[in-house]
């Protein structure tokens, strides 16, 4: 029988991490991702869990043993939050090019300056081009569901996943996390039985330099060039829709929990008024949305998983019967729009809907955001909406601006 | 894994030019003047400062030594080095 146990969100990473039985980690320790990799290190020094355990000096060394793990066929892992993923940045770009199934869980922080150990979600957002899919949790229950199923995707596509969520809101909060028994994990998710990119009896040099066209080796093999590599990861990360959904499915069929795939809604059919939002901001909405309802607003949430590949038909979809849309999100494109509501903007282009648009900035920094702010927020949109005011620039929620 | 393509990331079997004839980027081309060759002209094996210096490994270690054009890139650090100036830099022909 799988239990129930109260757990933080870090704890379940770490917890599904060794499930996944990972073979080789590696990580720096940041605030607020540290208590993932302390938990992992007990675990390899029990015994319970059988990994190469490599304590380096900095988050670029950290995925730099990760792709040379996964390089030869080890399921690797790491974590990291706000700076650290920055300073990995290079590494982020080379894992996702090298084709490599490593799970990365980023624990959303803000980013300095100035300095601040709270959460928002600018890390990862801020890592949006770099080839990997992001996933964003809104509970620990998806946390422990979705390392899981990002190993599962990961090891389908040949492209690595970041899971996201947020720092100290999941983090660091306890919850109960049905945990699944580990028999089912490994039916679910087999050993990786490849050697990876090498091969002793076919020895070969990886990521040499390659030119802007495409080029025979000393073989006379004709090699690709740098376009034609890119271009695959671009198409593996097109055809990653199709394998979330298929893996969200399959795990919802052993494990019992339907996590959504690419999205999730909450009251969202027939609701003429729809919330878009991400991560824990979009469960803190679920709250908000029940008030609303009860005031006899018809307004519904689509929660976004997957950021990257983004769900435009699927969004397109959920949006089709809206005649508002408000955005809540926790990270902006500076100069710009907040990051979540410039991608659904992008999708809706060419669609039949047309309507009003809000979007929110909010929590930057950690700063406290709560379904009564929420709530406000949206009786306060579909007030301005009311009057006229269909798509004013991004709102900075409970933020000083004059 | 559902990649079976060969090619969805960069790499090449190592060999001697494994990305290919590179000696197409050389816009000099350095020609050993085997009457300055120290170990031509003292007829024994010595020397082999280009062979040492070469960061492409093209040079032989061989009296006389010989370049390797299909892969030379005509960096000119063999020609420098030359404590005999036996080796001179030649634009190559267009
Ligand atoms: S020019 Fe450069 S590459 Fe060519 S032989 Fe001399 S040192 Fe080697
Ligand atoms: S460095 Fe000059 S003298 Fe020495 S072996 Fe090479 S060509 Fe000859």
């Amino acid at each position: 029988m799988s239990k129930a146990i109260i757990m933080t969100g870090n704890s379940a990473a770490a917890l599904a991490a060794k499930m996944c039985r990972i073979q080789v980690v590696a990580a720096y320790p940041i605030t607020p991702q540290t208590s993932i990799t302390e938990a992992i290190s007990n675990y390899v020094e029990s015994g319970e869990l059988k990994a190469e355990y490599v304590r380096v000096e900095s988050e670029h060394s950290a995925l730099t043993v990760c792709i040379a793990a996964s390089t030869v066929g080890a399921r690797a892992f790491t974590s990291t939050s706000s700076h650290g993923l920055l300073y990995m940045h290079e590494q982020v770009h080379w894992a996702a090019g090298s084709r490599l199934p490593i799970v990365m869980c980023c624990v959303n922080r803000g980013v300095g300056a100035p300095w601040s150990i709270f959460n928002d979600q600018q890390d990862s957002v801020s890592q949006r081009d770099t080839g990997w899919i992001q996933l964003y949790c809104r509970d620990n229950q998806e946390i422990i569901d979705t390392v899981i199923q990002a190993y599962k995707i990961a090891e389908a596509v040949s492209v690595p996943v970041m899971v996201c969520y947020d720092g100290f809101v999941l983090s660091h909060t306890m919850m109960p996390v049905v945990v699944p028994m580990q028999e089912q994990v490994d039916a679910f998710l087999p050993p990786l039985k490849t050697s990876g990119h090498l091969d002793t009896a076919n020895p070969r040099n990886i990521n040499p330099v390659v030119f802007p066209w495409r080029r025979a080796d000393s073989q006379g093999v004709m090699r690709d060039g740098y376009m034609e590599i890119r271009y695959k990861l671009h198409s593996a990360l097109n055809d990653a829709r199709g394998v979330i959904t298929q893996v969200n499915g399959e795990y919802a069929r052993v494990f019992g929990r339907d996590h959504g795939g690419l999205l999730w809604d909450y009251n969202a059919n027939a609701a003429e008024i729809l919330i878009v939002a991400m991560g824990s901001i979009a469960s803190e909405s679920m709250p908000a949305i029940d008030s609303l309802r009860a005031q006899g607003i018809n307004v519904g949430l689509i929660g976004v998983r997957a950021f990257r590949p983004f769900p435009k038909l699927e969004v397109r979809e959920k949006l089709a019967g809206a005649k508002a849309i408000i955005v809540l999100e926790k990270a902006i494109s500076y100069g710009h729009d907040g990051a979540l509501a410039c991608e659904l903007k992008a999708a809706l282009y060419g669609s039949a809907v047309r309507v009003p648009f809000h979007s929110y900035v909010a929590g930057l920094g950690g700063r406290d955001v709560n379904a009564k702010e929420i709530e406000a927020a949206i009786t306060d949109s579909l007030k301005q909406i009311a009057e006229g005011n269909l798509e004013p620039p991004t709102h900075w929620l409970n933020c000083r601006t004059e | 894994m559902i990649y079976k393509d060969f090619n969805i990331f960069s790499a090449a079997t190592s060999a001697l030019g494994e990305l290919g004839k590179t000696g197409d980027w050389r816009d000099l081309k350095p020609i050993i003047d085997y009457g300055k060759c120290i170990p031509v002209v003292k007829d024994k094996p010595s020397c082999f400062l280009c062979w040492l210096y070469c960061p492409e490994g093209v040079v032989s270690s061989s009296s006389p030594p010989r370049i390797d054009y299909d892969y030379c890139k005509g960096c000119g650090i063999c020609a420098e080095e030359c404590p005999a100036k036996a080796i001179t830099m030649v634009e190559e022909s267009k």
